[in-house]
């Protein structure tokens, strides 16, 4: 930046205290405030997790007076985890802190935008958790509608405000997260330092990239949706009510067409980030760089057009469950090429183990192992005896559960010393990648035998028949518990014990331009733009 | 990866104001009218996802035709008639016939009853499909009770025709050949006062469908 530049800093030198926060347009103070806006969600949310886990540990009603209870759990456990914990640390969180750092770029293109991106969160979460504590359906408390709010259940079955809330909440973070789209395409499109082309920019700036994308394009959708289910709450409007010429089903393919992508939001960040990962801890660059690009984008926009294998028990024509049939096997082809292509980089490599190469690989294989149940339930006629049993669930925490969250992890050991300038405590870390490797594989394995052996999703009970496995999954969870809190220790504990990490603490294997700044890097950098050779 | 380090010769200098100000506007203008038209395409898809199913008889939509063909079909059909009520309209509502055997092609004519219970008068709105759902585009009505509204007074009994007949093309189409029975299926809703019902439209688009 020129001289005009320097002048301005003087007077946006380094707020403190609440106008640091509150008013910030820094990325990374705002990207430091996602990531623990993010864990605050991850803890209500697997609170929430907890309470289902606890109430299936054994048959019969354990902890919830009715099981409408349950559903209000299921609900606002799906919506808290997608919106409230995932999109916010791996899109906002690590895509605000890394991205115009990975590019050269001072800031955000619109950093006020920014900081109105991040406070819409807030009262979005808190109006979600003031939904459970108002009326739902008659007499009872919260909204028990999944994270779909399908038409009439959401509708006329929740005649109280518990649904109203809930669908304000998503429209509060549906435009937080359709401003932060924006901001991050114009900061990728606009502000890359010269000679960072399209072609040579980290596969987690392309993840970022393809992520905005999906959310500009499918958030409106979702927000013309549940508008539409709060007029006809609200304002007598009939959009899904036949009895005034509307159509349930109609509801069933907007919110899809938005939720299909919606998934691969979550789950494209990790793509980008474990790509980076495993390429630092392999000393080596990866593997087919834009193969696994465009494998990215090819994800991104076939995603856009198989939406309806939600909805293969809707009623949906022969041909046309033939073609999303096959529309959703094709994704398996470019999802193939980059499970191929993180092989590749680690074969010949000289790998290291820290902590966030094991949360990479343990991504590959938890996600391969999704995919692989993605493409059994992609199969109309299988899907007829799956749907809507926990093998499905099983499916989908595998892919955009574990497997997102493992990515989350390995992000946050790698770019931890980057952040905070400290190291975290490497056994600590590796315990943690155990605990919770054991914890989700022996929660979420056992619900395929449970979902082959037909028990159906978000019932609060079950025949005695399903107890075994249901008993074990209820075990797994507490596991998890456990390697969570290892993971909350160490954080702690690193802060405390002030380790300094250095700049460049991965080596020669950190190739992407935020190791060559100090750690953690300067309130300001990149004032004099870098020159990308 | 390319090779990156900040390049202390060649210093770029972001001009305050300059091209990339404007840039930014550009594309973050075209990003807004993005968000906004994928808004405006999710009420777009109200109306025309029942156009789609109008005219594509997709989840087994009837469609309607002027007159019956001159020569039916030798080819004969069953067709079943079931009949729903709503749990907050008060009628009573029952096919006068459960079946009819018909020749492909012969135009029918059907009765319903409907009685109103309650103690004051109450529009009724249907809707309706037949299954399977591939003879949606097959099922032709002539005349339907469903195609406008039915008022009836307090504990008043109508009989209400459907007049229709069953294509011949389902003979030919390969996913329809095998087709023997057919049910045509009505649910009867209180008649709400919001967007305008399927009832509503036909009345302006009387046998154009």
């Amino acid at each position: 930046m020129g001289a005009q530049a320097h002048a301005e800093d003087h007077h946006h030198d380094h707020p403190t205290g609440i106008r640091r926060w509150l008013f910030s347009t820094n990325h990374k103070d705002i990207g430091t405030l996602y990531l623990i806006f993010a864990m605050v969600g991850g803890i209500v949310g697997g609170f929430l997790s907890m309470g289902m886990r606890a109430e299936l540990a054994e048959p019969g009603m354990q902890i919830f007076s009715d099981p409408h209870y349950f559903n209000v759990f299921v609900t606002a456990h799906g919506l808290i985890m997608v919106f409230f914990m995932i999109m916010p640390s791996l899109f906002g969180g690590f895509g605000n802190w890394i991205v115009p750092l990975m590019i050269g770029a001072p800031d955000m293109a619109f950093p006020r935008l920014n900081n109105i991106s991040f406070w819409l969160l807030p009262p979005a979460l808190a109006l979600l958790v003031l939904s459970l504590f108002v009326e739902g359906p008659p007499g009872l408390n919260g909204a028990g509608i999944g994270w779909t709010a399908y038409a009439p259940h959401s509708t006329s079955g929740h005649p109280g405000p518990a649904v109203d809330f809930a669908i304000l909440s998503l429209h509060l973070a549906g435009a937080s997260s359709i401003l932060s789209s924006i901001n991050f395409i114009t900061t990728i499109f606009n502000m890359r330092a010269p000679g960072m082309t399209l072609h040579k920019m980290p596969l987690f700036v392309w993840s970022i990239l393809v992520t905005a994308f999906l959310l500009l394009l499918s958030l409106p959708v979702l927000a013309g949706a549940i508008t539409m289910l709060l007029t006809d709450r609200n304002f007598g409007t009939t959009f899904f009510d036949p009895a005034g010429g509307g159509d349930p089903v109609l509801y069933q393919h907007l919110f899809w067409f938005f939720g299909h992508p919606e998934v691969y939001v979550i789950i494209v960040p990790g793509f980008g980030l474990v790509s980076q990962v495993i390429s630092t801890f392999s000393k080596k660059p990866v593997f087919g760089y834009l193969g696994m690009a465009y494998a990215m984008v090819a994800i991104g926009a076939v995603g856009f057009i198989v939406w309806a294998h939600h909805m293969y028990t809707a009623g949906l024509s022969l041909d046309t469950q033939a073609y999303f049939l096959a529309a959703t096997m094709v994704i398996a082809v470019p999802t193939g090429i980059k499970i191929f292509s993180w092989i590749a980089t680690m074969w010949g490599g000289s790998i290291r183990f820290t902590t966030p190469m094991l949360f990479s690989i343990g991504f590959i294989f938890l996600f391969t192992f999704g995919g692989v149940t993605g493409v059994v339930l992609a199969n109309a006629g299988v899907d007829r005896v799956l749907h809507d049993t926990y093998y499905v669930v099983a499916h989908f925490h595998y892919t955009m559960s574990i497997g997102a969250l493992f990515t989350l992890f390995a992000g946050w050991y790698y770019w931890f010393p980057k952040m905070t300038g400290y190291m975290y405590n490497e056994f600590l870390g590796k315990l943690h990648f155990w605990l919770m490797f054991i914890g989700v594989n022996v929660t979420f394995f056992p619900q395929h035998f449970s979902g082959l052996a037909g028990m159906p999703r978000r019932y609060a009970d079950y025949p005695d028949a399903y107890a075994g496995w249901n008993l074990v999954s209820s075990i797994g969870a507490w596991i998890s518990v456990l390697a969570m809190a290892v993971f909350f220790y160490n954080l702690v504990q690193s802060f405390l014990a002030k380790r300094v990490a250095g700049d460049n603490p991965w080596g020669e294997g950190a190739t992407t331009m935020e190791w060559s700044l100090s750690s953690p890097p300067p309130f300001h950098c990149y004032e004099e733009l870098p020159k990308v050779k | 990866m390319p090779e990156l380090r900040p390049d202390e010769n060649q210093r770029e200098r972001i001009r305050p104001g300059g091209v990339r100000k404007t840039h930014n506007r550009f594309v973050t203008f075209g990003l807004f009218a993005i968000a906004a038209g994928m808004l405006g395409m999710a009420y777009a898809a109200v109306p025309l996802y029942r156009i789609f199913c109008q005219v594509t008889g997709y989840g087994g939509t009837t469609q309607r035709a002027a007159q019956a063909p001159d020569k039916p079909s030798e080819k004969m059909i069953t067709v079943r008639f079931d009949a729903n009520v709503s749990h907050d309209l008060d009628w009573r509502f029952v096919p006068v016939q459960r079946t009819v055997k018909i020749h492909i092609g012969e135009q029918k004519l059907v009765f319903y009853k409907a009685e109103n219970n309650s103690d004051h008068p109450i529009t009724g709105t249907a809707t309706f499909n037949v299954t399977p759902a591939i003879a949606g585009k097959y099922f032709k009505k002539i005349q339907c009770f469903c195609f406008t509204e039915q008022t009836l007074d307090p504990h008043e009994k109508v009989d209400m025709s459907v007049s229709f007949f069953v294509d011949p093309g389902i003979l030919t189409d390969p996913d329809s050949r095998g087709v023997k029975e057919i049910t045509l299926s009505y649910t009867l809703f209180e008649k709400k006062n919001g967007r305008k019902t399927a009832s509503d439209e036909s009345k302006h688009n009387n046998g154009t469908l």
